[in-house]
């Protein structure tokens, strides 16, 4: 079991220098374990002392201390807008925190391409779309565009991979046919809008249809969007979630890694 | 002009932009669309809807119209025909024709019914657009007066900031009426409510108040109303004017052009292109519908706003700024066409560059005043960065702030404001008074920053504007030379490919027949209501 307690990165060793705790893991504010933050909110009463009263109330039960409301302001009629400072009471245990994580070792471009090539033979097929009645390409683009997304290629790019991207409002009917059509390995799924967890509904009801054809275990799915990752996506039956800074080489590691892990499988 | 562009360079993309807004305009007077039909049906007045089991939801009384003609083969003579010989042969008002056809639930026929002379047709059709378009007129004379009465924000010089637009997004008009007031009373000049993001594929208005959407408000006429009544009761209290604006895209663009008009709206998103690329709707369906749609804004003098700010949302902004520009040539090509005034064009623009790009600022600088002189008596809009939004708010707040410099600094016309949270969620009612106080600040204390600068001659500023008109001069002549039907086939614009048969609602268009009557269409075009 590694060290629990350790000294901050460059520390010098000193008496006076408190010790990175694990087991009591504090936001770090103005120095350690000191557990300060700001949080900033609006309550529908006007500024007044008993609503500068009732933010402190408010953050006391939010499990601070050593409360200061720096500003209380007035955006319009009946409103007011706090920031505030506190220190929290609580802290984590960090050696006790378990993540669903994506099982995969992010691999650059030309690695990808260069086992596909040796190891699979053949370009994988990745279809993918934004799907339901969302609007917005941004994610799926930045993960297929030729371009990619912060430097780093789209899978259009990549020899190893035929990729073909639908879309936006693309019918999870319609992206299953398709991906049966055109001999598919794998199925991206993006989704933005995520008002009233429509976007968890729709990839419960991508994945119960794939449920009903029978063709579970034949794609790969993967989902992405700014509020999905990766345990979301495996509540929702999927076989991968990617959240909000994912790069395209992040998709085509993990795409690759499953291709090979259920080649290896059948063998 | 503040930049050393070449005046002929800019005076030859105008040119090519009406070379190639000719073939559209041959195509759009040889078809209609049943959206415009349904237009004319609601300038009838006929508004109401009936509810249908079928979809679970009122469905528009336009439609049942409408459809009822597409259905017997009868829609190229163009409602207005159908219905003007209805109220002749039955001696009822349009809308006593509406009630009827519910009530006989299918059995009674429009274009089974004996037919009156022609010239008793044409008259009574002629007569049923006068009132329906006189009443857009009464809208903006109203909306003229209560201005008159009010401070207007608006400066036609651009000496005084942007208007600064906000958008409201909770699904609930009800509830945005009180984000709405707040802003209006934090400094907020424009408020645009977000439509729920269905809306533009659906090919018939919802009906009535609504308080549950997705990302968004369903634009209906009843939301029109309520909001705007809202406004005007804010509006008379702040003793300043606020405006109201929602979209005309989608299916039905030029139905909710109508409807807006008819309830006073300001301000609509109303873009020649943007549906054809980022809603994959059919291109014949959309360059008809926003010919329509912005004869409608032209008599009710509605701003329309165009979409220009997604283009690089896809595409690479740093090397494709000049399809924005491109776009805002041909954009204000088709507006002129539908006998707008350049004073009514909020021609769009954001640049979504990188952040971390060296000189990024000089380059919006750079591309924000080249917009300025190129277009000098549009209100442009100039709209804040999304595309590199990523929830770090403390950042985000500064990136948008110095998109408000930029705005104030080159005397952009509207100011759509960025908050923190972009890409996290609609804007939380503390957000939306941040980024408002943060703008007010920059707005006043920069108010008269413009008229100081003096940008250095072949500066790195000044370059980079003159090789983006020079991009776009090329973009535009490479268009010319294949057609726009052709080159937006060939993405030359924003990456995206689409067929002139293609995509959404094409079933929607339909050739003129020799009998096509739209009186509507004829007097907004030859300006004849009044």
């Amino acid at each position: 079991m590694a060290d629990t307690q350790f000294l901050p990165y460059g520390a010098p060793d000193h008496p006076s220098v408190k010790k990175v705790d694990l087991k009591n893991l504090k936001p770090y504010g103005d120095a350690m374990n000191d557990g300060r933050a700001e949080v900033s909110f609006t309550l529908p009463v006007n500024p007044s002392p008993e609503a500068e009263e009732a933010a402190r109330e408010i953050m006391r039960k939010m499990g601070f201390h050593d409360i200061k409301v720096v500003a209380m302001e007035r955006p319009s009629e009946g409103f007011s807008f706090f920031v505030c400072y506190g220190a929290m009471d609580h802290s984590v245990d960090f050696t006790k925190i378990h993540v669903l994580k994506v099982e995969t070792e992010f691999k650059d471009f030309y690695t990808i391409n260069e086992i596909i090539k040796k190891e699979i033979g053949r370009k994988i097929i990745i279809v993918g779309a934004t799907t339901g009645f969302d609007a917005h390409t941004v994610g799926i683009d930045a993960i297929f565009n030729m371009k990619g997304y912060k430097g780093d290629y789209g899978l259009e790019r990549y020899t190893g991979f035929d990729a073909r991207n639908l879309g936006a409002q693309v019918l999870n009917e319609e992206l299953m046919d398709y991906a049966v059509k055109e001999n598919a390995d794998a199925i991206l799924v993006s989704q933005i809008v995520d008002e009233k967890d429509c976007h968890i509904d729709n990839l419960k009801q991508l994945m119960a249809l794939a449920e009903k054809r029978g063709m579970r275990d034949r794609f790969i799915f993967v989902c992405g969007g700014p509020r999905l990752n990766h345990p979301i996506a495996v509540e929702c039956g999927l076989d991968a979630g990617f959240g909000p800074g994912t790069l395209p080489s992040h998709v085509a590691s993990y795409v690759l890694d499953e291709m090979l892990r259920r080649k290896k499988a059948r063998k | 002009m503040k930049l050393a562009l070449d005046r002929k360079k800019i005076a030859d993309c105008r040119k090519i932009a009406v070379k190639i807004s000719k073939d559209v305009r041959k195509m759009i007077d040889r078809h209609s669309t049943v959206a415009q039909e349904r237009s004319c049906v609601r300038l009838m007045g006929i508004d109401g809807a009936y509810f249908n089991p079928g979809i679970k939801q009122h469905y528009p009384l336009a439609n049942v119209i409408v459809d009822q003609l597409q259905e017997d083969d009868a829609l190229e003579n163009g409602v207005s025909f159908w219905m003007a010989n209805a109220c002749l042969q039955k001696q009822m008002s349009p809308v006593e024709i509406a009630a009827e056809i519910v009530r006989a639930n299918g059995e009674f026929r429009l274009s089974k019914l004996k037919l009156a002379k022609p010239a008793l047709i044409e008259k009574k059709a002629n007569a049923l657009a006068k009132e329906g378009l006189g009443q857009l007129v009464r809208k903006r004379q109203e909306r003229n007066k209560l201005i008159k009465g009010l401070t207007d924000p608006q400066d036609p010089t651009f000496k005084k900031p942007p208007l600064k637009y906000v958008i409201v997004a909770s699904g609930n008009i009800f509830e945005d009426v009180v984000q709405a007031r707040s802003a209006a009373q934090a400094g907020a000049d424009v408020i645009a409510v977000i439509r729920s993001t269905a809306q533009s594929l659906l090919d018939y208005m919802p009906h009535g108040a609504t308080t549950e959407g997705f990302g968004g408000t369903y634009a209906t006429q009843e939301n029109f109303r309520i909001m705007r009544k809202a406004l005007d009761e804010e509006s008379k209290n702040l003793g300043r004017y606020v405006r109201l604006t929602n979209y005309s895209s989608g299916l039905c663009m030029p139905e909710i052009a109508t409807v807006a008009a008819q309830e006073r709206l300001d301000f609509l998103l109303c873009d020649s292109l943007y549906g054809i690329l980022f809603r994959d709707i059919n291109m014949k369906r959309t360059f008809i519908d926003q010919h329509f749609s912005r004869l409608v804004c032209a008599l009710s003098e509605i701003y329309i706003n165009t979409g220009e700010d997604n283009y690089l949302t896809t595409a690479d902004a740093i090397e494709n700024g000049h399809q924005v520009l491109s776009s805002q040539f041909i954009n204000e090509r088709f507006a002129l066409d539908a006998n707008m005034k350049s004073e009514f064009m909020g021609l769009g623009h954001a640049m979504e560059m990188n952040p971390w790009h060296p000189d990024v600022i000089l380059l919006e600088i750079a591309r924000a005043q080249m917009t300025r002189d190129i277009f000098p008596k549009a209100p442009l809009k100039y709209m804040p960065p999304t595309r590199h939004m990523e929830g770090d708010i403390f950042f985000s707040h500064v990136y948008d702030g110095i998109f408000n410099l930029v705005s104030v600094l080159t005397g952009q016309g509207i100011h759509l404001l960025g908050m923190p949270t972009e890409a996290i969620h609609t804007p939380l009612l503390g957000d939306r008074f941040m980024a408002l106080k943060s703008t007010n600040y920059i707005f006043g204390g920069a108010e008269h920053l413009g008229e100081e600068i003096i940008y250095k001659k072949n500066g790195k500023i000044e370059k980079w504007s003159q090789k983006v008109l020079d991009d776009s001069l090329k973009l535009l002549r490479a268009i010319d030379k294949v057609g726009i039907f052709k080159a937006i086939e060939q993405k030359c614009f924003a990456e995206v490919s689409r067929r002139l048969e293609g995509g959404k609602g094409f079933k929607g268009v339909f050739e003129r027949g020799e009998g096509y009557l739209n009186p509507f269409l004829d007097q907004l075009e030859g300006k004849k209501y009044g």
